[in-house]
Order: C-alpha cells, then structure tokens, then sequence
C-alpha cells in the first residue's frame, strides 16, 4: 500500500482539485465553461498518454473514441430517453469495444504506419456517420430541451456535467497513476522502449497494446457523451474533429509523456494559453500561428515536455513528480 | 446514365486522378527519402492555391506561367521548413517529426487564414470545352492532367538521371551507407523535403485552376494524399501517379452505383485495408 | 543425463540464402555449450530459431521434453528461456533495477514487482551493477550495459541462458569478470549457450563447442578437440599452432 502514499499520485491529484475546485467556489458560469474545457482536456489528453507515453504508440485519431462515444450516448438519450449516467456508460462501452476490435488488427502496425491507420479509422468513421441515418446522416442529432429536466433544467444539468467531469479528471489522474505502478504498466513502457526485447522477456505484446488501447479508449468515450450532452447537439464535424485529436496530443506533448502530472499541467497550459491567444486583441488573429511556434520550440528544445525537463534537470524530483 | 455519360466521367475522373497523384507525389518522397509525415502538405497545397491566384489576379499572368514561380517559391519554403523544423528532430521517434510537421502547418494556416481569411475564391480562366465524339472534356482538366503529367515524368528524370537525383534515391535507400560514401546528406534531405513541397504547391496551383477553394482546402487533399500514397506504396513517388488514377476512378465511378456520400468511406476502408495487409516495407525494413 | 534442449535438423532460408543447414545438436542440464564459427555463420540465426523470433523452415526444436517448435519469443520466455543480444537492448528510459524488475516479472516465474524488486536487487548485486539500480539505463557504458543485458536475462531465472557475444568490446579486465559471472551462473544450475569470438574465453569456459560455417556445423566436440580438428583449423581458426595458444591458461 505504500505507493498510495507516494507524492506523486497526491501532487497529480492536488493541483487537478485546484483547477477544478475554482469555478465550484466563485459559482461563475462562464468560469465554469472555460474550466470545463481543461477539465475535459485533462480526461482526454491523459488517457491518451496510457497509449502515446506509456506504450509509445502515436494515435491520432484517437478522437473517434469520443465522437463515437458521444454519438452513442446521444443516440440513447434522445431515442430512449435514456439518463445521462447509463448513456455516457454506454458511450464509454462504445469506445471500448472499438478498441478492443481495432486494437489486434491496427496494432501491429508500429510508428507512423500505426499513426496513419488511426487517421484513416477516425476519418472512415465520420464519413460513414455521415450517412448513417439512425444517427441523424450529416445533420447529426440535437436535444429536446425536456431532457435536462430530470436534472433540475438545463442550467443545473450543466453544474452536474461539471461535477462528473471534474469526477472524471480526478478518476483518470489515480487510473493513470495506478497503471504507471503496475505490472501492466511496466509491461507497457518496456514495449515502449523495445518491443521486441521486451516480447523476448515474456511480454506478451499484443495483449498489454490492446489493453493498453481499450483504457485509452473508454474515458474518452464517456467524456464525449457528457460534452455533447451539454451542448444538445452532436454532428459528425464536430464530433470527429482530427484536430481536437492532435490538439490532445500536444498537451501531453507540452506537459510530459509517460508521467502522470504531464498531461494534466499541459492540459491545463494549452487550454488557458489558446484562451489567452483567442481573445487577445493582438493575438487574436495570429493565435494559430503563436500555438504552432510555440509548439515547434518545445519539440525542438524540450521534447521530454515540461516534467519530464525537470525530471531530467532536477533527478531528485523524481521522486515527487510521477 | 448513357454509355458516353460514364465514359466523361471514367475521362474526368482519369483527369482529376493524375493530379491528386502529383498532390500525393511530395507527400510520400519526403516520406520515402526521410521517414517523416509532413503534416504540413495539405496547407502547402493551399499555398500554392492562393500562388496562383494571387499572381493571376494581381499581374493577370497565365495561370500555367505562375506555376513555374509558385515551385520556386515551394521549393525555397520547403528548404527553409527543412533546416527550422525538420533537421533538429529528424532522427527523434516519430511522434516528434509528427509534431513538428503539425506545428509548421499550424503557423502557416495561422498566417494563410490571417491574410486570406477563410472565404472561397477561385482562379477564373477557362478554356473551353474539347468535344471528342460523343465526350466533353473540360479544357482546364486536360491541360492540368497534362502539366501534371509532365511535372512527374520531370521528377523521374531528376530522381533517375542527374546526380543529386541519384543522391536523394541514395539517402533514401541508406541514409548511414550515402553518407560513407561522402553524400551530403544535410544538403540532399533540404532538397528532398523542398522537392516536395514544391510538388505539392504545383499540385495545389493546378488544382486551382479546376475548383474553387480556401485556405482550408488543402486539407481534404492532404488526406487523399495519404490515401494515395498508401495504395501507390509509401516512399514510392511514381506510384503515386497510378494511386492518384485509382482513387480518381473510384471517386467517378463510385457516385454511378452509391450515393456520392459513401466515396470517403470504401477510401478510407480501402486506405486502412492496404496499410493492414500491405506485408512488405510495414514490419521492420525500415530502421 | 537429462537433456534440457534437443536440436533436430534445423534449417533456416532468407531467400535464396541458406543461413542454416540441419543444424543439430543436444545439450544436457548443467552444460556450458560455446557456439563459434566466422561471422555470418548463422550462430545469431540459430538463437533467433531456439529463441522463437524465427520460425524454422525445417526441423524440431524440444526443450525440457517438449516440442516447441513455433512458439513465439514471449511463449519460449514462459518456459524458461531467456537471453542477450549482440547488440545490446536496455530499455533506456526505464532505470536500471526497472530493466532487470521486467526480466522477473514477464518471465517463467511471472513475479509480482514486490518479489520482481528483490530478484532484482539481488541479481544487481550479483553483476554488480547494484551500485548503479537508480539510474537510467541510457545512462550506462557499454560494459555495464552488458552487464545490464546479463542481469534482465538471470532475473527470469531461466533454465537455458542464451548469451550472444557478452564478451565483444569489452577491455581484458572486464572480460575477466565477465568470465567469472558466467561461471558462477553455471553453478546455480543454469545452462547456457554463448555465443562467442573472444576464443580464449570460450575455449576455458565451454564444456562442448560447436562450430558453425556458412551454417553447416561442421564440427563439435569438447574444446580440446575442436582447437585440434583440421577442418575447424582450415575454416576458421588458420593457424595450426593456434589449439595451444588457446588452451593455455592465462
């Protein structure tokens, strides 16, 4: 039990309380939104990591588990009038038996040919929404405003998509940390590191890569359903979005793969700079260009993203920074 | 539909395929020479776009003259994003060359949609119609066909008959072994990756004498390159052409028996159907 | 004696190259087996067969009385297998007791990492590189990167140790207590097959020599025999005088 006790997980967990506490405290909508974003950002980008940092797969269009997840628990609200909770379970069922079927076929493609695939899945799965009818086709499907009112109305159903969000940002930080510790994850990062060393060792690899994928797949899933819920609308643009994808990693990228903090502090740092960048009146109109330089330097100069700098800079933070 | 209705389309489709083919060509040689996704195609794609327009709208030249100076101009942007971007990172994991590629597309795009905003333009020169018996061909088409045609016999000849050629396809084979043999590979990788985004912009300038477009349409390009570079072979520049020509004809055919809605999906089912059965080049040649 | 590992006419193509040619040889418990012959001779390939990376084209590989011909890497590591590589394989961005926790946990044993952690603290400090278990892996010099290979390979506590050049680049005195370790693994029971150029070494430690050429094996014997063998003298070793350079003791 003395790994729970490590300050890795708890430092992981504070600063993820902190960001998400703010809004709770001021009681401010339009906080609210903003933090939601990084909230969800923080679920989508460190579940990520178990694939990208951990097992050292490149998934970019790892999207489609939160479009696909979000237009399944869509689905089942607006056609069956299900509850949010049993919708945006299903949605992350969805995602993860997606990635259970994916994940012997696509991965054992290695490097940028693993990268393609999961372009080419994601954009193979907007088209066919797309025309897929019960799904609404192009038009995607939108909320009647009745369905927030087993929540108190629409406004106190967007603080109680708020609340589970925030409940899934601090889920993933402990899942993240545990796989980090185990066995699995071990397991993980010596595929990451060599995997045919690690098959020789006893690794069994396409068992831990599809596991690996199925836990980067589901919260995702669940995250999609929740966002698309609280919008009222869901569309196969804006559902499969390959840039959120690549947005996504990023932040892991900014923030350090293969930790746990990683994708939480870059999460939390792309979000508030692209919130800067948006509505600076100078920035505004350059803001893609300033996040691309920024980008570019950081994987120029700090690859290893922000913690993993101060792990390498600094061996002693090891110990604290997970 | 008559039998001379699906041959314009089966031609059209022929047409518009040599130049998704030419798009595809610099996607995969900078792939092939260097291992390394550009990211930044599709916005190169629309650069050129936005070359020829802007040189044909402000000066009035011909279309197909400013194409000779939109590939220098490639050629100069790809050697530049080369050395800035690329060289630093070029033997770091793949997910860092990813990046970097993503990040140059984001500070392009971010100054294209700043100077151009987002709206549709479109490089207003025709040439007619050509009538062959019963079939119609769009002057424009043909003529892009042809240019596109000629830009990749032209890089065959670069890649297989003058020195620097035989370089890019040494460095390409074994980057360790060319530069043994006293290749500058620094040198040979600039001009790889220029080389390709020059096709790319002549890709993109043709392509704007067919559709109208934006800032942003260099994407949907960008993904038929890798579908096209996929079906061609990856690293395989003249394999390109004949990619680009089957997903021409599927795109003409595909609407005559489907809904023209159902094309992205068998592209992109055939795209991930290609890369999973694909046996050779995928596992381990490469590294 | 019981035989650990039966090697039955094994032939292994790639293309038009014939890279092994039924190959066959028993090893019973307990033996030092040295695998030499010029590079290129299919000593690697052969490991790589025995290993499971490649599949024969021909012949039946058994160990401890099962037929595992076929199996993959991971399933061999499961039966208690395990080796170096030439080129040496540390995972870099793990430190060094995580490298060789890995060899105990994914191995025959199938350790938890608390019993992972003390195997591997333990076999540290038999490589002596405990000393050294915090740090990164990249962060080792190549012998210690031998070292390393050694340890991730022991903490599987395998039956049969495949070790493929352990001794290549490194200095006389690393050499000497490379030797050393490998002895001392031969007497906690474990059987090995090394892989081999440094001759002196393998002629010392081997019990039984098999020498590989163009991948026929074309001798096999105890060292005494094979440093006097004609044919292994013309193939590979050139100089006639050279059976008693090399069974001299340093």
């Amino acid at each position: 039990m003395k790994k729970w006790l490590n300050p890795g997980l708890w430092i992981t967990l504070l600063i993820t309380v902190a960001i998400g506490i703010w809004p709770i405290i001021t009681q401010e909508a339009a906080k609210r939104e903003v933090i939601f974003t990084v909230l969800m950002a923080i679920v989508f980008a460190s579940s990520l990591n178990i694939l990208l940092g951990y097992t050292g797969y490149v998934s970019f269009g790892h999207v489609v588990f939160f479009g696909l997840g979000g237009y399944v628990g869509m689905y089942l609200i607006k056609e069956y009038e299900a509850s949010i909770w049993l919708a945006a379970l299903a949605g992350g069922i969805a995602a993860g038996l997606l990635a259970f079927l994916l994940g012997k076929a696509i991965l054992k493609l290695r490097g940028a040919y693993f990268a393609l695939v999961t372009i080419g899945v994601n954009e193979a799965m907007r088209a066919f929404v797309n025309n897929f009818q019960p799904f609404g086709g192009p038009i995607g499907l939108e909320l009647n405003f009745k369905v927030y009112k087993p929540y108190g109305g629409p406004a106190d159903a967007l603080w109680m998509v708020y609340y589970a969000t925030f409940a899934l940002a601090i889920l993933v930080a402990v899942l993240s940390y545990a796989v980090k510790q185990s066995k699995f994850g071990l397991s993980l990062m010596a595929i990451r590191e060599d995997e045919d060393a690690a098959e020789v060792m006893g690794v069994v690899p396409h068992n831990a890569k599809t596991w690996a994928f199925i836990l980067s797949a589901i919260l995702p899933g669940v995250v999609g359903v929740l966002f698309f819920f609280k919008n009222g609308n869901i569309e196969p643009a804006g559902a499969f979005r390959l840039h959120y994808s690549i947005e996504n990693l990023v932040m892991v990228m900014l923030g350090g793969q293969g930790t746990v903090l990683g994708p939480v502090l870059g999460a939390f740092g792309y979000q508030r700079l692209r919130g800067f960048l948006v509505t600076n009146p100078i920035f505004k109109n350059i803001q893609l260009s300033i996040a691309g330089g920024l980008l570019l330097l950081i994987v120029l100069f700090i690859p290893a993203g922000a913690v993993g700098w101060l792990r390498n800079r600094f061996p002693r933070l090891r110990r604290v920074l997970s | 539909m008559g039998s001379s209705g699906l041959l314009t389309s089966l031609i059209d489709g022929i047409l518009i395929g040599v130049v998704y083919g030419l798009a595809a060509m610099g996607l995969t040689l900078i792939w092939g020479v260097m291992n390394v996704i550009n990211l930044s195609h599709g916005t190169i794609i629309a650069f050129g776009m936005f070359g020829v327009y802007l040189i044909f709208t402000t000066l009035g030249l011909n279309p197909y003259l400013t194409l000779v100076l939109v590939a220098i101009l490639g050629l100069l942007l790809g050697v530049a994003i080369y050395f800035i971007a690329i060289q630093r990172v070029i033997d770091a994991p793949h997910l860092s060359t990813l990046l970097a590629t993503f990040a140059v597309n984001m500070i392009l795009l971010g100054v294209g949609t700043a100077v151009f905003t987002t709206n549709f333009r479109n490089v207003d020169y025709a040439l007619g119609n050509i009538q062959m018996g019963q079939i119609t061909v769009l002057g424009t088409r043909l003529v892009a066909a042809l240019a596109a045609v000629f830009v990749a016999g032209a890089l065959y000849f670069f890649l297989y008959k003058t020195r620097p050629g035989k370089y890019i396809r040494a460095v390409a084979n074994n980057r360790a072994a060319a530069e043994l043999m006293g290749i500058p590979s620094t040198q040979i990788l600039a001009l790889s990756f220029g080389i390709g985004t020059m096709l790319a912009a002549i890709a993109g300038g043709l392509i704007a004498t067919l559709f109208p477009f934006t800032i942003l349409s260099g994407g949907v390009y960008e993904l038929k390159s890798f579908v096209i570079g996929v079906l061609g072979g990856l690293g395989n520049p003249i394999g390109s052409l004949a990619g680009g020509l089957i997903l021409g004809l599927l795109e003409s055919i595909i609407p005559i028996v489907m809904p023209n809605t159902w094309v992205p999906i068998l592209e992109f089912v055939l795209f991930i159907i290609i890369l999973l059965i694909r046996p050779t080049g995928i596992f381990g040649a490469k590294e | 004696m019981t035989m650990l590992l039966q090697v039955e006419g094994i032939t292994k193509r790639f293309g038009g190259l014939q890279a092994l040619t039924k190959v066959t040889f028993d090893l019973p418990e307990g033996q030092i087996l040295g695998l030499i012959g010029p590079n290129g001779a299919g000593k690697t390939t052969l490991f790589n067969v025995i290993n499971g990376i490649y599949a024969a084209d021909e012949g039946r590989v058994h160990f401890r009385n099962k037929n595992v011909t076929g199996y993959k890497p991971y399933e061999m590591a499961r039966q208690g297998l395990a080796r170096t590589h030439q080129i040496v394989r540390p995972l870099n961005e793990l430190t060094v007791r995580e490298n060789v926790m890995a060899g105990a946990c994914f191995g025959r044993e199938n350790h938890g990492l608390g019993e992972a952690t003390k195997i591997a603290n333990e076999v540290l400090a038999f490589v002596k590189l405990d000393g050294k278990a915090d740090q990164l892996a990249s962060s080792l010099n190549v012998a210690q990167k031998k070292r390393l290979e050694m340890a991730r390979a022991l903490a599987a506590r395998p039956y049969l140790l495949l070790l493929d050049e352990v001794l290549a680049g490194l200095n006389p005195s690393e050499i000497a207590s490379m030797v050393e370790i490998v002895k001392n693994i031969r007497e906690q029971g474990v059987t090995i097959i090394m892989i081999e150029h440094v001759m002196k070494a393998v002629m010392n430690v081997s019990d039984r020599i098999i020498v590989l050429d163009y991948g026929q094996q074309i001798a096999e014997g105890t060292p005494q025999e094979i440093a006097n063998d004609p044919k292994v003298i013309e193939a590979y070793l050139g100089d006639p005088k050279l059976a008693e350079k090399l069974m001299e003791e340093d």
